[in-house]
């Protein structure tokens, strides 16, 4: 690393810091402008118990007394209306629930009355700490990066395994996070659908982890170290990153209250493109959007000799850019429905809920071409292009979460795991989701046209939020993309993405698409397999000179570029590819020729 | 049956898959080296970071198991052939019905004065990466002896931990014994071009020893003394047999086997490395001490004990390598030293890191070779046009066919043809671009 990389890494880190410090600047006040509550029963009954309680116009040292004082508030609001109603009646003409206050319309109320209710530095100066925050973060990553394009072109991976934040964690460490993950997201799922089952499920999972254990220990004997464990526990920058991003995805996903702040930071941006202030959702586009761009720069530094890897990175990024980012936020503006036209259903599984299609549905034409445009993706999209150039047209090329797996994830791309066990457990667990998603979507399609909302003994309400949830937040969000520096870059692509699981499917069974190999100049080095961040034992099938089908690739084109020997291409011919991709090509057996051996 | 065999590199490894795969027979790999196979190829990597020494197992524990593969650790002292049973330095004997030696081989050192001194060694093993790991710890210089493919990883790996480098080569280019005029200079560019301090025509005369036993500096041919604390020793290989000398095994430089891969020894043979071809084939060396010759020696080791005597025919030769960021495949026959008849079309791109060379007889016409410095070309391809013996037109025609670079890359086949146009006055047109399909085709075409 040269002075002017460390003068850039540097401003990078003060970025940092003052992005997170930036949460605890303020201080918040609530007053009767900020209060965010625009049902007029609800308003004025909340602000007669702020003032009952003293809260009214007290400033608060922190979000954490204010938002524990304002929910005590909201909650005597929320009875003292109960109570009215009881005693009074609701007034002539008001629907029940427009006079008495929901649990629903709090996160809402909340949300936005913490962030109105700020006063400081931050949302003083929201343009200032724009600039402090994500305008140092860019200038500093940008320093860090482009001294990188001196270099002479060819693979760089020196010291990845080195490096502390590259170099990954052994198994077990990587399992307990993962298992922490799981279990403090399930067990926060049932607090936030329903108190009453917390309880039981907290026992059921205690339960199975006591079998967990009995049945690890009683497989230990046997147990070899996996190939993909890291030698050691030093990968602690690695921990430190995941822990982080695990946070922010928490935060960002069930308690965006308390980063308000970061929304006050972008409502500059917000504002001058859809005219609204910005959510917690704009935040984290525009934050997902710098860095795809950022780190897209970093991913064409280090291929710049690879015309493949600088096209399909100029692709995602302007994906992310056009498609995700702008373009549905110049919709709003236009009063159209936000629309993102590259994000497919089941990986947008709220696209076939009922306000969607009706809001879509109320949106004259162009909804109508938005509801008929996401179905035929869905129907004559997807197999028609990827029979032509497999799943990558849409995962390494397109989608989103790829794009942040090809550019902030790429550091990552090695810890992936290899072995044969992660591969079963992938095709269970991606290929369950894709049911899931089916199951869930049919039940709430069905409901939206028969009125239904108990199908056998499910509600199609309870599953879509669980959904939602679990899959939607917990494993794309949290597991996704706060398990890159512990688990690869692709955690959710690989075992989650219910639309990858589709994408797969055409692909493994009706495809073009496929890796060649170069006749035997294989000499399993194994870099093709390492840097593969789908997992996929790539050098298994190089060095029996076979061609590569597996559903799960999505033609990143990491394993031919890193490969020292030229052995891999990524190729679309529907020629011979089942003979090619058989199991076994050996070359070189008989006297003068190229055989197969049965 | 019991089929013992000594190494668990490529050859051993090879062998013992496919006997695995033609049948049922006992086997036994034995290494001294590691628990499991791994990519010697790779060495390289795991010191440089890339990877771990994990990731250079092609084959998970669980395989060997599974497919009734025993592996010993311990190290052979001694074959008695009479009795057909191995003696170990640690383990108790072990009795074999048919014997494969893949032992290997080990750094050349031709009695350099302090070359078995500390901070010295080649890279060929688990344990010289050990050492090299070991000595490099507030390295400020590594000398590294011998221009070949070895050498040149050495280089690369010290680099890669910003050691300073001097690469002392005999000759007068780099491997120029081996590439011809233009694509040598290219790499001597090439590594000038990343920092390294190459000497050309310098031969080690002598290391000097600290006073401690370890090195801590070479001196030249030329006088020269370079301060280093690390001597890098990669003048080639040669077979590792010491442990053969007491025995009936007949051997020169290497085990000494015929076309069936046996030894003189009934029920023993040898393979890879360490093995000597008593005939060799036209063209070839008795001994190629390379990674898929080694391959293709296992595979037909197998087939002649589990199925019928096969004589082994490594087919047309080909290699590959990196030297730093540069690839290089070669198909055919590449001289550095062509005779009279040998014509070469050289195309050079003006990045100076790519080329491509198409070797062909001045009579025949017919294409005898290919050479490619940073273009990746079709095996298979390349190979069929070899095979059967095309003229250089038709390959040149044809040459789009054989292009294996990724995706969007350039292809510079055009400008190949327009080079053979204009050195021989004749006008072809380039008929075939790349792609899969259309080499697909051309390789399931029967020839006539």
């Amino acid at each position: 690393m040269n002075v002017i990389q460390k003068i850039g890494l540097g401003i990078f880190i003060i970025a940092l810091l003052i992005f997170t410090a930036s949460l605890g600047l303020d201080k918040y006040e609530l007053t009767s402008d900020s209060l965010n509550v625009s049902n007029e029963y609800h308003a004025a009954e909340i602000i007669e118990v702020a003032e009952q309680e003293g809260m009214l116009e007290t400033s608060y040292n922190s979000s954490f007394d204010f938002i524990t004082a304002f929910k005590g508030v909201l909650k005597k609001a929320q009875k003292s209306l109960s109570a009215k109603a009881k005693e009074n009646g609701v007034p002539e003409g008001v629907n029940e629930w427009d006079y008495k206050m929901g649990d629903w319309v709090l996160k809402d109320y909340i949300l936005f009355t913490v962030k109105r209710s700020a006063t400081g530095p931050v949302s003083g100066n929201p343009l200032l700490f724009l600039f402090l925050t994500f305008g140092l973060g860019i200038i500093g990553g940008l320093i860090y990066i482009l001294p990188k394009f001196n270099l002479i072109p060819g693979i760089k991976n020196d010291r990845i395994y080195h490096r502390p934040m590259t170099k990954g964690l052994q198994l077990s460490v990587r399992s307990f996070f993962l298992g922490a993950t799981i279990i403090g997201v399930l067990l926060y799922g049932f607090y936030y659908m329903n108190n009453k089952y917390f309880w039981p499920a907290f026992t059921a999972i205690v339960a199975l982890l006591i079998i967990g254990m009995v049945w690890f220990v009683e497989n230990q004997k046997q147990k070899q170290p996996p190939r993909s464990a890291s030698v050691d526990f030093s990968g602690w920058l690695g921990i430190l990153t995941g822990v982080y991003l695990i946070g922010f995805y928490v935060l960002l996903y069930w308690k965006a209250e308390f980063i308000t702040p970061w929304m006050i930071i972008t409502d500059p941006i917000s504002l001058s493109l859809s005219g609204n202030e910005a959510s917690q959702w704009f935040l984290y586009g525009t934050l997902y959007t710098v860095i795809v761009l950022v780190m897209g720069v970093r991913m064409m530094a280090k291929y710049r000799h690879n015309r493949y890897q600088l096209i399909r990175t100029g692709s995602v990024m302007f994906f992310q850019t056009a498609f995700a980012f702008l373009i549905p936020e110049i919709l709003v503006r236009m009063n159209y429905p936000y629309f993102d036209f590259k994000n497919i259903w089941p990986l947008n599984y709220t696209f076939f809920f009922d306000w969607n299609i009706q809001n879509l549905i109320n949106s004259g034409g162009l909804g109508i071409f938005m509801l008929v445009w996401g179905i035929a993706l869905v129907i004559i999209g997807i197999p028609v292009i990827t029979y032509f150039y497999g799943k990558r047209w849409y995962c390494s090329w397109v989608c989103g979460c790829g794009g942040l797996a090809e550019t902030l994830g790429d550091p990552y791309r090695q810890l992936s795991d290899k072995s044969l066990n992660a591969w079963k457990m992938e095709r269970w667990i991606i290929h369950g989701v894709l049911v899931f998603a089916v199951l869930m979507t049919g039940m709430v399609l069905y409901t939206y046209f028969t009125g239904q909302r108990q199908i056998l003994s499910f509600n199609s309400d309870t599953v879509r939020s669980w959904y939602g949830f679990f899959i939607g937040a917990g494993f794309a969000g949290v597991v996704g993309t706060g398990f890159y520096p512990l688990m690869g870059n692709r955690t959710w692509c690989r075992f989650g993405c219910p639309l990858a699981a589709y994408l797969g499917l055409v692909q493994r069974f009706k495809s073009r698409f496929r890796i060649t190999t170069n006749g035997g100049q294989c000499i399993s080095c194994g870099n093709c397999s390492t840097y593969c961040e789908m997992g996929i034992d790539v050098r298994w099938y190089a060095q029996r000179g076979q061609d590569i089908v597996r559903s799960s690739c999505v033609g990143c084109g990491v394993c031919s570029a890193v490969c020292p020997r030229g052995v891999l291409r990524l190729e679309n011919s529907a020629m011979d590819v089942n003979t090619r991709a058989q199991e076994l090509r050996a070359l070189h057996i008989t006297d003068d020729k190229i055989a197969l051996i049965e | 049956m019991h089929i013992a065999i000594i190494g668990n590199g490529i050859s051993g490894i090879t062998a013992a898959r496919f006997i695995r795969k033609l049948s049922g027979h006992r086997i036994t790999v034995i290494s001294a080296e590691s628990d499991y196979f791994f990519s010697r190829t790779a060495l390289m990597y795991i010191y440089m970071g890339h990877m771990r020494q994990v990731d250079t197992q092609p084959y998970e524990p669980w395989f060997w198991k599974k497919n009734k593969i025993d592996l010993v650790k311990d190290y052979v002292e001694k074959i008695d052939t009479n009795a057909k049973t191995l003696h170990f330095s640690k383990n108790t004997p072990l009795t074999f019905d048919k014997l494969i030696i893949a032992c290997g081989s080990k750094p050349n050192k031709f009695g350099w004065p302090g070359q078995d001194l500390n901070s010295v060694g080649g890279l060929y093993s688990l344990q010289d990466l050990e050492a090299m790991e070991k000595g490099s710890k507030d390295l400020k210089r590594a000398v590294i002896v011998g221009g070949g493919l070895i050498g040149i990883e050495m280089a690369e790996m010290f680099h890669s931990r910003h050691i300073p480098v001097t690469f002392l080569v005999r000759e007068k280019s780099y491997w120029n014994m081996v590439l011809p005029a233009e694509e040598s200079e290219m790499i001597n560019r090439h590594i000038r071009e990343h920092g390294f301090d190459l000497r050309l025509s310098t031969e080690l005369k002598e290391i000097v020893d600290d006073g401690s036993g370890k090195a801590c500096a070479a001196i030249t041919n030329t006088g020269d003394r370079i301060d280093c604390g690390y001597v890098g020793l990669t003048a080639g290989v040669s077979p590792n047999i010491a442990f053969l000398k007491d025995t009936k095994i007949e051997t020169q430089r290497g085990i000494l086997v015929d076309e069936n891969l046996e030894t003189n020894i009934p029920d023993i043979y040898a393979i890879g490395d360490c093995a000597q071809m008593r005939n060799p084939l036209p063209g070839r060396r008795p001994i190629e001490a390379v990674w898929y010759t080694g391959r293709m020696m296992g595979e037909t080791v197998a087939y002649t004990i589990c199925k019928q005597k096969i004589a082994y025919n490594p087919g047309i030769w080909f290699n590959s390598a990196k030297f730093l960021d540069i690839e290089y495949q070669v198909y055919g026959t590449v001289l550095a030293n062509p005779p009279e008849n040998h014509i070469s079309l050289y195309w050079e791109h003006q990045d100076g890191r790519k080329s491509v060379r198409l070797v062909y007889d001045k009579d025949s016409g017919e294409i005898l070779g290919f050479n490619l410095m940073g273009v990746r070309y079709r095996h298979e391809v390349c190979e069929k046009w070899l095979a059967s013996k095309t003229p250089i037109e038709e390959v040149l025609m044809n040459l789009g066919l054989a292009n294996f670079d990724p995706e969007f890359y350039d292809e510079y086949e055009a400008e190949i043809v327009a080079q053979f146009n204009q050195q021989t006055g004749k006008n072809l047109q380039l008929k075939k671009r790349r792609g899969l399909s259309a080499a697909l085709s051309f390789l399931k075409k029967t020839v006539s």
